[in-house]
């Protein structure tokens, strides 16, 4: 018996580094869990990117979820992410408000100009204090907010196809909010 | 020879460089306070360095952010409060004991002692046998 204590402890070990190569494959590394969740999203009142001398407020969004997508010209994965968030995220049919964190009026406007503007609304955040209060690191992030302002789920990292069908349709359907098919 | 030491004095002082950003300190005691701070707190976007040492400009923003609020008037717990509530205890380098970071805590321990038993195990098993003189002959 004795004799198979080292084989025991080997087969332990194997054990030991599949499961943490299993939980690599299915969790990023980075992405460091928002304490934001099922918390009301904080408050923020940003000027609007096509009409810089309006704002868009916290409160004025209450009444119906959506989802705040943070993205930035300077951001290549936001590049990535664009057409899903067209093709995918736009005909779920929940409201979709961009936030321009960190990054020139200027070359947002000219970033969506040339990839097209799938947003219902565009806020803009030049300093990134409104993204600094969401708990924002890596652009592109995504909060989906209900609709009495509570974060319901962050992504952190692009959304893809099968992270919509597996996170966000999920917790669209326990929103209430009617998921749209294509 | 003096120009090779005065090289290795410089390459060993670089690493207690702060260059980074300038920032309007009032005096060298709020400067110590503020490097000892962010020496503690992490950077999110290059998660093994600290927000002293990190060029990230998340960093940046952060340090400016923690700089300022020192400037306010709030106390270290408060900034990190701050941070904690939107990073979460990641930021901090040194997370509270909560029922969340009890394995990360004492998990260490732990493995520490059932080592310590089974070294002590064989120890003990070994000074029980009878010392059996070795065979200088023996065939290794």
């Amino acid at each position: 018996m004795t004799r198979l204590i080292p084989l025991l402890i080997f087969i332990a070990l194997v054990a030991l580094l599949a499961f943490g190569i299993n939980w690599n494959k299915h969790h990023e590394m980075f992405e460091v869990p928002s304490p934001l969740i099922d918390k009301p999203a904080p408050e923020f009142t940003l000027p609007l990117l096509y009409e810089p001398e309006k704002t868009l407020a916290r409160k004025d969004l209450l009444g119906q979820p959506y989802i705040l997508n943070v993205f930035g010209s300077w951001c290549p994965t936001c590049q990535d992410e664009h057409p899903i968030l067209t093709r995918a995220v736009k005909p779920l049919g929940i409201k979709l408000i961009g936030l321009d964190w960190r990054d020139d009026p200027a070359d947002g406007k000219r970033w969506l100009a040339q990839f097209g503007n799938p947003y219902d609304a565009v806020l803009t955040d030049p300093d990134g204090h409104a993204g600094i209060d969401f708990g924002v690191y890596m652009a592109p992030e995504s909060f989906l907010i209900d609709a009495q302002g509570v974060v319901r789920y962050k992504r952190i990292g692009m959304f893809t196809p099968e992270l919509i069908a597996s996170e966000l349709m999920p917790q669209l359907k326990t929103l209430g909010q009617p998921v749209t098919t294509k | 020879m003096n120009r090779l030491v005065i090289l290795i004095v410089l390459i060993f002082a670089a690493s207690f460089a702060h260059a980074i950003d300038p920032l309007p300190f009032k005096d060298r005691a709020e400067e110590v306070r503020f490097q000892n701070l962010t020496r503690e707190l992490r950077c999110l976007v290059c998660q093994n360095q600290n927000l002293a040492d990190s060029e990230a400009q998340l960093a940046v923003e952060l340090r400016r952010q923690v700089f300022d609020m020192m400037h306010s008037g709030k106390s270290d717990e408060e900034i990190k409060q701050y941070l904690v509530a939107r990073y979460n205890d990641f930021v901090l380098y040194d997370p509270p004991v909560k029922a969340g970071t009890l394995l990360l805590w004492f998990l260490p321990g732990v493995l520490v002692l059932i080592g310590a038993g089974v070294v002590f195990n064989i120890l003990r098993k070994k000074s029980r046998q009878p010392v059996v003189a070795t065979d200088p002959e023996e065939d290794w």
